[in-house]
């Protein structure tokens, strides 16, 4: 691949080696600490039932923060983001039909 | 059967394996066991499989040959047991679930996308090493006294109530998982990333499709079992208590997470097998695969319907009906794809010119077979009929014919599609047809009257049984007999041909996929320069155009 | 971002490619295929890991919902102080980790040495605080197998931390199912742990790798890849930590 097709790829977006900066990893990390900090404060917080709620909220955005910086999707193909798109599907997929058993065992008998 | 033929070898005269191929290259035992090479591994995975096969045959032939009597005569009840699950554990993880994809997969889908190697050579021998170090696993397990539990581990039966080697046996199962999740997700990467100039996903033949629906199965499903086998593992040795229900874990979400692998594996199973049938059809009707678009699409959407069905293995383990109904509706969806290719094919058959060489003979097994076993599996979605029928021969008969009158069938159909590519040399075509038609013959004798015994109500899985089955019985046994014999005849034809078969040239077949249009057995590097995919797949017209020309520049 | 970084790692790689680099295999045409192939097969290993303990978490969720109260005093037996500090470990060590990459792709070698060995001692860390607290269960017989004993979910006068958080004294057949919590805590969080070791193993590798120079002469894929593992075993972390510690507590 000649030095132009190099080029000409990196404007596309597509194979381009993006490198990401230290300033936004840096901020990243920021961003997570700040997150861990938040979800422990909350945990002493009486909300009934919001407090998982708040946590698993809480941790899927800085899981999705890891994703997106620290392990370059944001920076990637398609087929990366479709892979990890495909993973999420199937782990909903696994404990969606699992509860789908699970919450309907009693319907019916109370 | 000789004036209607499409084989086409060189003269015998002059004709000669050609100096340079993968096998020549290099020698010796070292050159082998660590090998890079796609082809040289798919032939470690051949003899390693074919070993287990016959492994798993034995057992199965000790099964028929005690069920021959209503007594538990020949041996004890609970080695009965260890025999059947030894047989289970086998035969789906050390022989079906490999079987197509390590062997014909390995050997066919980086030629075929043509590239040099998959992607990732060392993964795919890592991946061999690991299926051995499962499969040797399992014979000490055998060796050492076996396992009872039935190749489903079922909790607390694993967990608490059995005294056999579970822990072994569980962990050649996670190893083999392993090696079957690094097959799959080479192959992906090698679909996705090592495609010839030319080669568009709508181009690549429906072996390859075919390959990437089950690869993405491989990859998403086997984790979850091999979670599940850890758990049980630890259940046993340090007695945790997630299947424990006296300590308050249902044993029933053992088996959600087992089958949400187990279940996907059976179209792990088949699926590579439908490819195969895919190529053999084509190329011996002389036409483009009716559908093409259809067929490979049905692939993708088997595989992801898959996903979604695996509670139909547990209507009547105490599930909710609830979810009872909602699975065996959507078990019911599966039959869509599976019939879309089905009718397919038989288009494709429709006013081409065919021929019956063996691998056409074992494909036309296959969709008969197929189809019956296909057929039957509706009967047990459906959660009326399957509370009758489960746990009866019905469902033993069922899975035989789907995966052993299935993928059997079109395993060895691809063996001998491809036998020429892999040693260069034809096997014997007259003893071989004869091999197709045994088979067929022994395999429904075995596994027809077991639907009869299931429908009467004959449990599986015990060593005796009332005397009034004992007639369809024998017919199982007898069939099982000629079933043998039609298994050993290719490993000794075929071993045969390795030294004495006729020199097969390029392309016997006539057939159009990018591994035809190389040296027969193929270089190590596969091809001389890189492909160019400048026509469409199963395009007869381009093969006679490009041979024509081939003949003018000799001429010339 | 810094545009012209990308454009002269673009262009070096271009440049390397007329001369085919050593670490190019023979299989592929160019090293942009070599290192997309990898990475795309890094992530399928990950969407394997995903499944892997999607399994786990699919027993937690179950039994969280049949077992509430046992989960809740369960949860109490946990330190949210030392499940935080390790979460912060975690985090800071997928910084240095995600700076070891960038270390790699600048090729500044002892840059790189030094972020790996950050991340190695951070992880290290986490073992061992994770270590700290097995340690603890083991000698409350928290540990579910025949010794597992009941004493602070029956008594939680007679426990520090049950006490601590106001338990009320369970009935012996709630309490029972706390053994549930304890083996899915050690099944998952064991795992996880599991993931860590071969993590520093590998680390320590790369660190030996990294100091001969292999990763800063434009080879960047293996310590990218690993990174992606490191990340991954963080944001499992990630989420173990609240359902594990916090989302009980009340």
């Amino acid at each position: 691949m000649s030095e132009q097709n190099a080029h000409a790829q990196h404007a596309e977006g597509k194979h381009a080696h993006h490198i990401v900066s230290p300033k936004t990893y840096a901020l990243i990390l920021l961003a997570l600490l700040v997150g861990t900090a938040t979800t422990v404060w909350a945990s002493y917080v009486d909300l009934g039932i919001w407090n998982p709620v708040i946590a698993l909220a809480i941790a899927c955005t800085k899981a999705t923060l890891v994703v997106l910086f620290f392990m370059h999707v944001k920076y990637s193909s398609k087929l990366t983001m479709l892979t990890v798109l495909a993973g999420i599907f199937m782990f909903l997929t696994l404990i969606g039909m699992t509860l789908a058993d699970y919450i309907s065992r009693a319907w019916g008998q109370w | 059967m000789s004036e209607s033929t499409i084989v086409k070898l060189p003269d015998q005269s002059t004709a000669r394996i050609p100096k340079m191929n993968y096998l020549s290259k290099e020698n010796g035992i070292l050159s082998w066991l660590l090998t890079g090479d796609h082809k040289r591994i798919a032939i470690l995975y051949l003899i390693s499989l074919s070993f287990f096969f016959f492994i798993g045959g034995a057992l199965a032939g000790l099964i028929r040959l005690e069920l021959l009597t209503p007594q538990a005569d020949l041996m004890a009840t609970d080695t009965y047991n260890k025999v059947f699950t030894m047989h289970g554990v086998i035969m789906i993880f050390f022989f079906l679930v490999p079987s197509v994809p390590a062997t014909l997969g390995n050997f066919l889908i980086p030629m075929m996308i043509g590239a040099k190697d998959l992607a990732l050579p060392k993964i795919n021998l890592l991946s061999w090493y690991l299926y051995m170090a499962g499969g040797l696993l399992a014979l000490y397990t055998m060796a050492t006294g076996g396992v009872d539990t039935g190749w489903t581990f079922t909790t607390p039966l694993s967990t608490h109530y059995v005294n056999t080697n579970v822990l072994t046996t569980g962990l050649a199962a996670f190893i083999a998982g392993f090696s079957s999740i690094f097959t799959g997700l080479n192959f992906i990467v090698t679909i996705h990333k090592m495609r010839a100039p030319g080669m568009t996903w709508f181009k690549l033949p429906l072996f390859v499709w075919a390959h990437y629906a089950a690869s993405v199965l491989m990859v998403l499903a086997t984790p979850v079992v091999a979670i599940a086998i850890v758990l049980v593992a630890l259940e046993r040795t340090i007695g945790i208590g997630v299947f424990d229900p006296t300590k308050g874990g249902d044993p029933i979400l053992f088996q959600h997470l087992f089958w949400f692998y187990s279940h996907p594996a059976v179209y792990i199973m088949i699926l590579p097998g439908m490819g195969v049938i895919s190529e053999v059809i084509s190329t011996f009707s002389r036409k483009r695969v009716f559908g093409y678009t259809a067929v490979a699409f049905s692939s993708v959407a088997i595989a992801i319907f898959g996903f979604f069905v695996w509670a139909h293995h547990m209507f009547i383990m105490g599930i909710s009906n609830y979810a009872v109904l909602v699975f065996s509706l959507l078990t019911m969806l599966v039959a869509v794809p599976s019939a879309i290719k089905i009718f397919n094919w038989t288009f494709t058959l429709y006013k081409g010119s065919i021929t019956f060489e063996t691998p056409m003979i074992y494909a036309f097994g296959f969709m008969g077979l197929f189809t019956i076993g296909g057929l039957t599996g509706v009967f047990l979605g459906v959660s009326g009929t399957d509370i009758h029928l489960t746990e009866t021969y019905f469902i033993v008969a069922h899975f035989h014919f789907v995966m052993v009158g299935g993928m059997l069938m079109a395993f060895l159909s691809g063996i001998h599609f491809w036998w020429p590519k892999m040693t260069g040399r034809m096997y014997p075509e007259k003893i071989s047809q004869l091999a197709a038609v045994v088979t067929f013959i022994g395999f429904n004798f075995t596994f027809f009257p077991q639907f009869i015994l299931g429908t009467l109500g004959m449990p599986r899985r015990y060593a005796s049984y009332p005397p009034e089955f004992q007639i369809l019985n024998v017919f199982s046994t007898a069939g099982a007999t000629i079933l043998g014999v039609g298994y050993l005849l290719p490993v000794l034809y075929l071993v045969w041909s390795l030294r004495y078969g006729k020199i097969a040239g390029n392309n016997p077949w006539q057939a159009t996929g990018l591994e035809w249009q190389t040296q027969s057995p193929p270089l190590t590097e596969n091809f001389v320069k890189m492909p160019i995919m400048d026509h469409d797949v199963y395009d007869y017209e381009w093969l006679e155009a490009q041979q024509e020309k081939e003949k003018e520049v000799a001429s010339a | 971002m810094p545009d012209s970084s990308a454009v002269e790692h673009g262009a070096s790689v271009a440049a390397e490619h007329e001369e085919h680099p050593a670490y190019l295999r023979h299989h592929f045409e160019s090293t942009e295929q070599q290192a997309d192939a990898t990475n795309f097969a890094m992530w399928l290993f990950l969407l394997t890991e995903i499944m892997f303990f999607g399994g786990l978490f699919t027993a937690y969720l179950i039994y969280r919902n049949w077992y509430y109260q046992a989960f809740v005093a369960a949860s109490h037996q946990l330190s949210i102080p030392l499940g935080g500090f390790n979460t912060l470990l975690l985090i800071v060590s997928s910084f240095t980790m995600a700076m070891g990459v960038w270390c790699a792709e600048t090729r500044r070698k002892s840059g790189l040495v030094l972020c790996l060995c950050m991340t190695l001692v951070l992880g290290l860390g986490f073992l061992g605080v994770k270590s700290v607290e097995y340690r603890e269960k083991f000698e409350k017989h928290h540990v579910p197998s025949y010794h597992y004993s009941l004493n602070s979910f029956l008594d939680p006068d007679s426990d520090e931390a049950a006490k601590a958080a106001g338990d009320k004294p369970l009935p012996l057949d709630v309490a029972r199912h706390t053994e549930v919590y304890f083996s899915l805590y050690f099944a998952m969080t064991g795992m996880h742990a599991l993931h860590m070791i071969i993590g520093v193993g590998i680390l320590v590798f790369m660190i030996f790798r990294a100091q001969a120079g292999a990763y800063t002469t434009g080879h960047v894929t293996f310590v990218e890849n690993f990174g992606l593992y490191w990340h991954f075993v963080d944001i499992i972390w990630i989420f173990l930590f609240p359902l594990l510690y916090l989302i009980s507590r009340h």
